[in-house]
């Protein structure tokens, strides 16, 4: 029998306090296997570790428990002492009676009882563990950003400025995102595009990155350190290396009806197109649904203009299999459609807009070249009304939208009503506000600012209905510091919509087996130590598909993400977890039941010759490819024939433990 | 607050299903309703009100009866408090007390349907009691 | 095997996957939110790690009642080990309940490692539940009759 050594922590107080830790080591002491057993302010302290040390080589121990705090705090302190004391790691069981004993009893005796038993269970666990050797895996040194806005371009430049290749991988026919729709960032009023772009080129220009755009991430398979994705290229009908963004197609194009989708659709664009000036890739793409010559066959204009003879109407779908070490998530967000709160008209009223459309009304290369117009009748609006909090902070039993604050959407307000009474001072803005949320730096003196410098009017309440009343828009809402109702004959309305994540995210979650929370917004592996990466291994995440974000959050998000990626791909092997699967070849009768429920497809079928006494045949048996299997134990349940198990968790191991719990 | 406020503070919350606790004070129940001028509580108060136990100060007002019942604040709250329930409840409250020529209590809440707030109820018994 | 009306306890095994649950359980532990001793927990890599047979096993040893606690459908650290615990179990639960084993006895819950407070409720509950329906006597083998 194993000689096993048993060590109680008492965790200072926070475990003797409530077990009695001396009845615990001295309870250990008459169960079978168990040679020594002590007890010790802090184990994991360096003297704590010295002692299980010392106890190893005194008493020959095979194995040992440690009866302490969760082993997902300590396990691997303790593997880490055993093997310096020459006992293999995984020959290392704990007993959990702090989180789940001392910390959820008030009772000392009961404590002191489920304490004994939660240490013999681990001691007859351990009766049953083999020493177990971690196997190794290679690292793919390349790193995968699925979206190119600033934060998958911020990610991707840090990432190739440390040497590694990344693939930026974008669903619009340019990288950019969000940022370069905005007019100008708060709280310095830089212009976006200025300070955007030029990252831009710098990404196209870095040798180590990729930028794979126009195209989405269909198929991930692999674990950390070796990804395989499939990526599909949508035809852009378009040979990319061909075309020099010279525009020409685009004022050609006799189809001028496609919505366009870079100013929120507020103007149309032609089939063929560049989303906007400074598009990286600079290349046009056909939007086959508006094209006329891929509807109909007939037109082909642009490739008769087209110099450079990069018109291909024949073009398909590209698949693209890449290998990646790393995979960050960057795919950001889209703002909420307000329509379905009716009572704000937003689908009835031309001039009732999101605020991201109304960074495209501002903007130079907008939809009227920079002129504040409203879009009903390209007017100059005299009074607009902004209205925060739209569709944020709702409560989750009513479906008016998201619970979260949106967190940007004051800033931004701020901004608006700010540069509209900078440019147009004879135009009075209202704000309606919940609570004005500026907490970052150098934000609630903007937002001062506004009101102090610029005379926005800020009103405490907020809009309970937004009527068209001849080509005014009138607007109802409280004063709630005036205790009365206003109305305000508005000329045009801002929605400070929620942000929700954009809507591929939740396929892109499911795919990488990245946990995400009911918004839709990726989970962190711990919300305060662990920031930017996803609880699965080789997941990284970047900007507001972790959470709401601003600009330089999400920059500052990209170049952490950037760095745990860099972290990973400088390591050349990964120590993988011994604790997988392991197929019996000699009970194995070949069924296949587990190759079909193994979510990784780490197990193979192969013929074997079987050679025994009195028998000599072939055999279809099972093998398990270790450095593929993840240890989920599903195909150890599957099996008909007992064949399979789990390595550190064997079924005479859980047995075991049953029986120590219930007997 | 003192044993009559509390026990009364409880009755209106027990019967309108109202958790005050839950307004965020944006004022959008005051901003889209439309008797506003004429009571002279408004929603938002009522909410407010109610969590401060200053029921009876409430249910001697007007605004009460001036509830027009058009739910308008119960759809449009974003925090699933719906102010109309209360003003319902409180009025409730008083015609219980009266006892005059309308239905008891326990009528009422026999006729109730969970899924009605109190408000139309009370709409319906203000329009055909007569 | 007689039932004492004071010393009865339950006994109670849980299964908890290493990822979501087994964390909730901490959690819960660190935010020290009171559940009864009688919850032992067995940690396990997924909830499709167990086997049938360990349940049965902890009725024949005397166990009163089993839970198994997963990642919330879609979260699997696994992608789909608690598809596979969900199927196995309701086939499982079905033939126990054809055995005479309540099916208050067994439960599968999905808590993930951010809800510690859920935990500790499932547990006071499926602990209630399990000690309204008394002492387990089916399935038992031998050395549990006192």
């Amino acid at each position: 029998m194993p000689k096993i050594g048993v060590f109680v922590c008492w965790c200072g107080s926070n475990i003797a306090g409530t077990v009695d830790v001396e009845a615990v080591s001295e309870a250990m002491k008459t169960v079978p296997g168990v040679v020594f057993s002590t007890n010790y302010q802090y184990m994991c302290s360096a003297a704590g570790q010295k002692m299980i040390a010392d106890a190893i080589h005194e008493y020959h121990l095979d194995g040992i428990v440690v009866a302490s705090c969760s082993p997902r705090m300590h396990e691997n302190t303790f593997r880490k002492t055993a093997q310096a004391a020459g006992l293999n790691p995984y020959m290392v069981e704990i007993a959990n009676i702090r989180e789940q004993c001392s910390w959820i009893h008030k009772d000392k005796e009961e404590g002191t009882r489920k304490a004994i038993v939660l240490a013999k269970a681990a001691v007859a666990k351990l009766l049953h563990n083999q020493p177990l050797q971690a196997g190794t895996s290679a690292v793919t040194k390349r790193c995968l950003v699925i979206g190119g806005g600033i934060a998958g371009i911020q990610t991707a430049l840090d990432v190739a400025n440390a040497g590694y290749e990344v693939d930026i991988v974008e669903q619009r026919p340019t990288i950019g995102g969000r940022m370069a729709q905005l007019d100008k960032t708060f709280p310095t009023l830089d212009c976006s595009a200025c300070i955007l772009t030029p990252k831009m080129v710098e990404a196209a220009q870095n040798e180590k990155i990729r930028i794979i755009s126009y195209a989405k991430v269909e198929k991930v398979e692999g674990f950390v350190g070796n990804f395989r994705a499939t990526i599909r290229k949508k035809a852009r009908f378009i040979d990319e290396n061909k075309c020099t963004g010279c525009s020409l197609c685009m004022q050609k194009c006799p189809s001028k009806k496609g919505r366009d989708e870079f100013n929120m659709e507020m103007n149309n664009r032609p089939a063929i197109y560049i989303p906007f000036a400074q598009a990286i890739p600079n290349v046009a793409v056909i939007d086959p649904e508006q094209c006329i010559k891929l509807k109909s066959g007939k037109c082909g204009l642009c490739e008769k203009v087209c110099s450079a003879g990069a018109i291909n109407y024949q073009q398909k779908d590209e698949l693209l299999e890449r290998e990646y070490g790393a995979i960050v998530v960057a795919t950001g967000f889209r703002p909420m459609d307000p329509s379905p709160l009716n009572e704000l008209g937003y689908a009835e009223n031309k001039d009732v807009i999101t605020s991201l459309e109304l960074e495209r009304l501002m903007n130079a290369a907008g939809p009227t070249k920079g002129t504040l117009l409203r879009p009903s009748d390209l007017k100059h609006p005299r009074e607009i009304v902004f209205i925060q909090c739209v569709g944020s902070r709702c409560d989750e039993n009513t479906n008016r939208g998201k619970p979260y604050c949106s967190k940007i959407c004051c800033m931004y307000t701020a901004k608006h009503a700010m540069l509209i009474r900078d440019k147009y001072p004879d135009t009075n803005v209202h704000v309606f506000y919940i609570d004005v949320r500026t907490p970052g730096k150098n934000f609630d003196e903007f937002y001062r600012r506004a009101v102090e410098q610029y005379g926005v009017d800020y009103i405490k309440g907020m809009v309970g209905k937004v009527a068209r009343e001849g080509d005014k828009l009138m607007v109802r809402g409280s004063d709630l510091i005036n205790n009365r109702q206003v109305e305000i004959a508005a000329d045009l309305v801002v929605l400070a919509t929620a942000i929700e994540p954009d809507p591929s995210a939740r396929s892109i979650g499911t795919m990488l087996t990245a946990s995400m929370d009911t918004n839709d917004f990726f989970t962190e592996a711990h919300a305060k130590l662990r920031p930017v990466e996803s609880p699965t291994a080789g997941i990284f995440l970047s900007g507001v598909a972790q959470g709401p974000k601003d600009v330089p959050e999400t920059v500052a998000q990209a170049s952490a993400a950037a760095s745990k990626v860099i972290g990973l791909l400088a390591k050349d092997h990964l120590v993988t977890n011994p604790c997988v699967a392991l197929s019996d070849e000699l009970l194995c009768n070949g069924c296949s039941q587990c190759e079909k429920v193994c979510p990784y497809g780490a197990i193979t079928y192969e013929n074997r010759e079987v050679r025994g006494p009195g028998v000599r045949e072939v055999r279809r048996v099972a093998r398990v490819n270790p450095a593929v299997c993840q240890g989920c134990g599903a195909c150890t349940v599957t099996c008909p024939s007992g064949a399979m198990d789990l390595k550190g968790f064997t079924n005479q191991q859980i047995m075991a433990e049953v029986d120590a719990i219930c007997l | 607050m003192d044993q009559n406020t509390r026990f009364l503070t409880e009755t209106v919350l027990r019967i309108s299903g109202v958790d005050p606790r839950k307004c965020m004070k944006c004022g959008k129940c005051s901003g889209t309703c439309p008797n506003y001028d004429a009571m002279e509580y408004h929603p938002h108060q009522f909410v407010s009100m109610v969590e401060n136990g200053l029921i009876e100060q409430l249910m001697n007002s007007n605004a009460v009866y001036l509830c027009l019942g058009c739910m308008a604040c119960v759809e449009r709250c974003p925090r699933h408090v719906a102010p109309g329930k209360l003003v319902g409840a409180l009025a409730q409250l008083k015609l219980r007390k009266q006892d005059g020529n309308h239905k008891g209590g326990n009528d009422i809440a026999a006729m109730a349907d969970e899924k009605v707030p109190q408000q139309l109820l009370m709409a319906a018994m203000r329009k055909y009691r007569k | 095997m007689s039932v004492s009306n004071t010393g009865w306890t339950p006994k109670i095994v849980a299964f908890c996957c290493n990822w979501c649950s087994y964390a909730g359980a901490d959690l819960a532990g660190s935010g020290r939110m009171q559940y009864p001793a009688d919850v032992k927990i067995i940690r396990v890599p997924c909830s499709c790690r167990v086997n049938p047979l360990f349940i049965l096993r902890a009725f024949e040893r005397g166990a009163d009642g089993v839970i198994i606690c997963g990642c919330h459908p879609g979260d699997c650290h696994y992608t789909s080990g608690n598809y596979y615990a969900r199927r196995r179990m309701t086939m499982l639960f079905s033939l126990l309940d054809y055995l005479g084993i309540e099916r208050g006895r067994t439960r599968v819950e999905w808590v993930s490692a951010a809800e510690g407070a859920k935990f500790a409720k499932t547990m006071n509950e499926f602990v209630e539940t399990v000690y309204t329906l008394g002492e387990n006597r089916k399935l038992r083998d031998i050395r549990c009759r006192k």
